[in-house]
């Protein structure tokens, strides 16, 4: 499989980047940290914007950056997104989206059509940047950056100068990106939700280093590291649209090893979703619960016990089948309970969310 | 006729010095205005200063020291003979490149300001999008800057029609190669013909102003491009 492979050292006054990377050939990869912690820096190196003075960048074997390369970026096959959509302002919209691809020799793997088809703009075409709104914006700069035919495609915080409102509006787009080009997405940003909701690998950096790399499920998963997409920790499940229960508005989503009731979404049968299990939202027990209001009951075995950030609190790690679940529940019950590895345990689910 | 054959020459003449100076210097200016903009290098402050000493240096300094450069024994006096051609004092041409250096900063600095107020976002982007440098200079910095281009222009045209100091000290008063409009005016006065004087004077005051009112009537649409 293609692989990704960045190491990069850069010194500025008061900011250090040491990193090493070995990023997957496909899906999105989360770039996740608060502001500070490097991750545009990173972008910026790959996309050979920013020079760091000791490094090496490999991409599907082809070198672009050693101690004797450093490919130019215009030269680099790929498409980068800026926070702001930064369209040219002389050009239409259609002027913007045609500025790269006239300039890629590269195989046409996305067309102009797709690529306008993809992010809805197609009503915008004649229209002048200074007329577009921001979410249309920044939907013009995701086509244009498509429009080139990368073969990856970096996005630096695409959403995070938009409001809610169009931050849900773009949303649906990127996930069509994902599911629908075979490109691999680099992916910075500082929002758990948009982390939860797009990233298939998730790359954690702290003040310039990487605290956690891997899959996303796995990582979150993790108990001896400081991940956490908002308030508390938890994981993120991805299964599909099961099954509808019409007469109590339910819809079951199935994930590798087990599956969940929900609140009808209205979303077809076969629909892929991406579920949010906060570790406050689960308990366990030894039996099952007959008479509890709660609906989804998982059966598992205990793989690990850490802690959480209060003293009171553990963190157990529960398999479920292929997947796993994070519990938080308190050191009394663990001791009470006798929880240890091994041990199979009964998972409420008080709360699911779906992504977004 | 309102204006006599001299003052007609004199205006055409004007014109044609004002037209070959903006034009040599949109070429000459927008590297320096770009390299201004856009380095970080350490002599930045010293080029930058130099190409603002007209600005303050009298026209007489400025005309004095080019003087003894195209002069015989001056570096460009020493070019003109090397190449077989006629010492450049007291000619159009000394004219022109004399004048090239008076006007240098009126062209620079708007455009080093154009180009500066461009930034560098637009041009990282053009460089996502498979745009070499200099492909990037002329399809996004140049359309960008085009109010800055304008605004240079104008200024460096209509300052080369004032020019006068640096007009004496290199070109003297030679009708149809170096007497300008403004040398002219000071023809007519010394000659005590204050009725043509008045009248190119007006000429030349009306111009003025209407260049001016252009510019300060278009600067707010620069403002958006």
């Amino acid at each position: 499989m293609d692989r990704i492979t960045a190491r990069f050292h850069v010194t500025w006054p008061g900011f250090t980047l040491d990193l090493n990377l070995n990023l997957p050939g496909r899906g999105v990869t989360a770039i996740f940290g608060q502001s500070g912690s490097g991750k545009t820096t990173l972008l910026r190196c790959i996309a050979g914007l920013e020079r760091a003075e000791r490094g090496f960048l490999s991409f599907n074997g082809e070198v672009w950056q050693d101690d004797r390369t450093f490919l130019p970026t215009h030269k680099r096959p790929l498409g980068y997104v800026f926070q702001e959509a930064s369209l040219f302002p002389h050009l239409s919209v259609l002027g913007n989206l045609r500025y790269g691809l006239t300039r890629s020799k590269a195989e046409q793997r996305v067309s102009l059509d797709h690529a306008i088809e993809l992010l809805g703009i197609g009503g915008l075409l004649e229209r002048k940047p200074e007329r577009l709104s921001g979410g249309e914006r920044q939907r013009v700069g995701i086509a244009r950056a498509l429009a080139v035919s990368p073969r990856i495609l970096l996005m630096d915080e695409p959403l995070a100068a938009l409001d809610m409102a169009r931050k849900q509006e773009i949303l649906p787009y990127l996930e069509r990106l994902r599911d629908e080009l075979e490109i691999p997405v680099l992916y910075v940003t500082h929002s758990p939700d948009e982390v939860g909701r797009l990233a298939n690998y998730l790359v954690a950096l702290e003040s310039g280093a990487v605290v956690a790399q891997g899959p996303l499920a796995e990582t979150l998963a993790r108990l001896d590291l400081p991940i956490r997409l908002g308030e508390e920790r938890g994981v993120v499940l991805e299964g599909i649209v099961a099954e509808r229960d019409e007469r109590w508005h339910l819809e079951r989503v199935a994930f590798p090893g087990g599956s969940l009731w929900m609140r009808d979404r209205g979303l077809p049968l076969g629909h892929t979703v991406r579920m949010r299990v906060p570790s406050g939202g689960i308990s366990l027990s030894r039996l099952p619960q007959q008479d509890s209001s709660i609906l989804n009951t998982l059966a598992g075995v205990v793989e690990a016990i850490g802690d959480d950030d209060h003293p009171a609190h553990s963190l157990v790690r529960v398999r479920i089948g292929e997947s796993v679940l994070l519990a938080r529940i308190t050191k009394r019950s663990v001791a009470v309970l006798c929880l240890q590895p091994g041990v199979p345990v009964w998972a409420q689910i008080k709360s699911v969310a779906v992504a977004q | 006729m309102f204006l006599d054959s001299g003052d007609l020459q004199a205006i055409w003449l004007t014109i044609r010095l004002a037209s070959i100076v903006t034009a040599i210097l949109l070429v000459v200016g927008t590297p320096i205005a770009w390299w201004l903009a856009r380095s970080r290098s350490r002599w930045k402050g010293p080029i930058g200063a130099t190409v603002a000493l007209p600005l303050v240096l009298p026209p007489s300094v400025l005309g004095f020291y080019l003087l003894l450069a195209m002069g015989p024994n001056g570096p460009v006096g020493h070019l003109t003979r090397t190449l077989g051609i006629e010492p450049l004092p007291f000619t159009f041409w000394g004219l022109v490149l004399a004048s090239v250096f008076y006007s240098l900063p009126f062209m620079v600095q708007p455009l080093q300001n154009a180009f500066e107020a461009v930034g560098d976002r637009p041009l990282e982007v053009a460089a996502t999008l498979r745009a070499s440098p200099l492909d990037t200079f002329f399809t996004v910095a140049l359309p960008m800057a085009l109010p800055g281009y304008l605004t240079a222009s104008i200024l460096t045209f209509a300052h080369t029609v004032g020019e006068f100091g640096v007009v004496l000290m290199i070109g003297g008063n030679i009708p149809g190669a170096t007497r300008v409009a403004s040398v002219q005016i000071y023809d007519h006065v010394e000659a005590l013909e204050y009725g043509q004087a008045h009248r190119l004077a007006a000429v030349m005051l009306i111009f003025s102003f209407l260049v001016l009112l252009a510019l300060y009537a278009w600067r707010p649409n620069a403002r958006k491009g």
